[in-house]
């Protein structure tokens, strides 16, 4: 695609960036309220920002369909969690599956793990749970939920892509060989994630 | 220029002006250009309302023509059948439409995700039903007015406009990855509803 519709794009979005915000005088800190405090909140903890990325990267590298089944299967999964958190139901161990999470699909990506793609949207899937709880449990009230869970699930999103943006380097042999670094990088991230969540 | 690239000029800019934070204004839209303008920002400046009519007109444009036709007819009738039930100053619960609301988006995410091939009676049913929830949730609790009667009538034009927008995208889609996308932003609406009823279940009604 020609770059210049997304020039011609940009004074507009540089315009809409200046617009004027509501004020937020005497809102507390981390309040739900709206759409960019949604989406801060997933990439506000490198524990869940790691495991996010890092099914994406694992779904790159297993190819089709799993790039973009694991992706759906995480924030749809993460959703019941953040319904089971918002609605108050106990699910004990939150802290210690998302630690767990990095240190598993880490090593699932350091590992080149191929497992049925049943068992690997399970995996993803079961830490998604735990993830959305942890968030679900979290959030304050706020001025409107809707545009917070749009932007929550958004970022969800796009970490995901990220993640398979990282991954297509697998495609190449060196890039093979950086993948499965990465994915070292985020086993060791989980490890101590983990570590702390013991200590 | 085509479609991708018209798309790609048109689309950004609009969606960073909407997600741009602005005041919340739920029932106040006065535009100074007359309540049917009234009406037309108000549905522009609902989240609750855009988001399941967008991916329900996707899942529509997915499945052909006959069900982008059959819908496209149904949702505006709807919204102002459900619009006057919520002028009629019956005490509808606003948790109750919130729960609606927030079961419309699921559902309409869900048949989007999972791109099942409908009949277009069920897409105009699903249209229907998302026509009446918002209609009542837009003006419970207003007054029958007749500026309140023409604000609907362009709350319902423009979900009508939009839903056909929106239905074309997905309609000539031939290519894998991007009905894939289609999907994929599917199941986040459903994710999108399932954390709204969490929400309304703690928190009480969704901000209108």
């Amino acid at each position: 695609m020609s770059r210049k519709p997304i020039i011609a794009a940009l004074p507009v979005l540089a315009l809409a960036a200046l617009l004027p915000g509501e004020a937020s005088a005497h809102i507390v800190r981390g309040e739900a309220v709206g759409f960019a405090s949604g989406f801060m909140h997933p990439i506000s903890g490198l524990d869940h920002v790691i495991a996010m990325v890092a099914v994406g990267l694992w779904g790159a590298q297993l190819g089709r369909p799993a790039i973009w089944l694991l992706p759906v299967t995480f924030p749809l999964v993460m959703a019941v969690g953040g319904f089971l958190g918002l609605i108050g139901l106990p699910l004990p161990g939150a802290e210690l599956a998302i630690a767990l999470s990095g240190l598993t699909l880490g090593a699932a990506v350091l590992t080149e793990a191929r497992p049925p793609l049943a068992v690997a949207g399970v995996v993803v899937g079961l830490f998604g749970l735990f993830h959305g709880y942890a968030h679900g449990a979290e959030l304050s009230p706020g001025q409107n939920a809707l545009l917070y869970s749009l932007g929550f699930v958004l970022a969800t999103g796009l970490l995901h892509a990220t993640g398979i943006a990282i991954g297509l380097v697998h495609r190449w042999g060196w890039g093979r060989y950086a993948l499965r670094g990465a994915g070292a990088a985020v086993m060791a991230g989980g490890a101590y994630f983990l570590w702390a969540a013991l200590a | 220029m085509s479609r991708a690239r018209l798309l790609a000029l048109v689309a950004p800019p609009f969606i960073a002006l909407w997600a741009a934070p602005g005041m919340a204004q739920a029932h106040l839209v006065a535009t100074g250009l007359g309540p049917l303008y009234d009406g037309v920002s108000h549905f522009g400046l609902s989240p609750e309302d855009i988001l399941p009519v967008v991916t329900l007109a996707l899942f529509a444009g997915l499945n052909g023509p006959a069900h982008c036709r059959a819908a496209a007819l149904a949702l505006p009738g709807a919204w102002i059948l459900g619009g006057i039930a919520g002028l009629s100053g019956l005490p509808w619960p606003p948790i109750a439409v919130s729960v609606a609301s927030a079961a419309m988006l699921l559902a309409a995410g869900g048949l989007l995700a999972s791109n099942v091939r409908a009949a277009p009676r069920l897409c105009a049913a699903a249209a229907g039903g998302l026509g009446l929830i918002c209609g009542l949730g837009d003006v419970a609790g207003v007054a029958m007015t007749p500026a309140h009667l023409v604000s609907l009538a362009g709350m319902a034009a423009a979900a009508a406009a939009v839903f056909v927008l929106a239905a074309s995208l997905t309609l000539p889609l031939t290519r894998l990855w991007m009905i894939v996308a289609a999907r994929v932003a599917g199941s986040w609406m459903a994710a999108l509803g399932l954390l709204a009823a969490g929400w309304v279940i703690r928190y009480g009604a969704l901000a209108r």
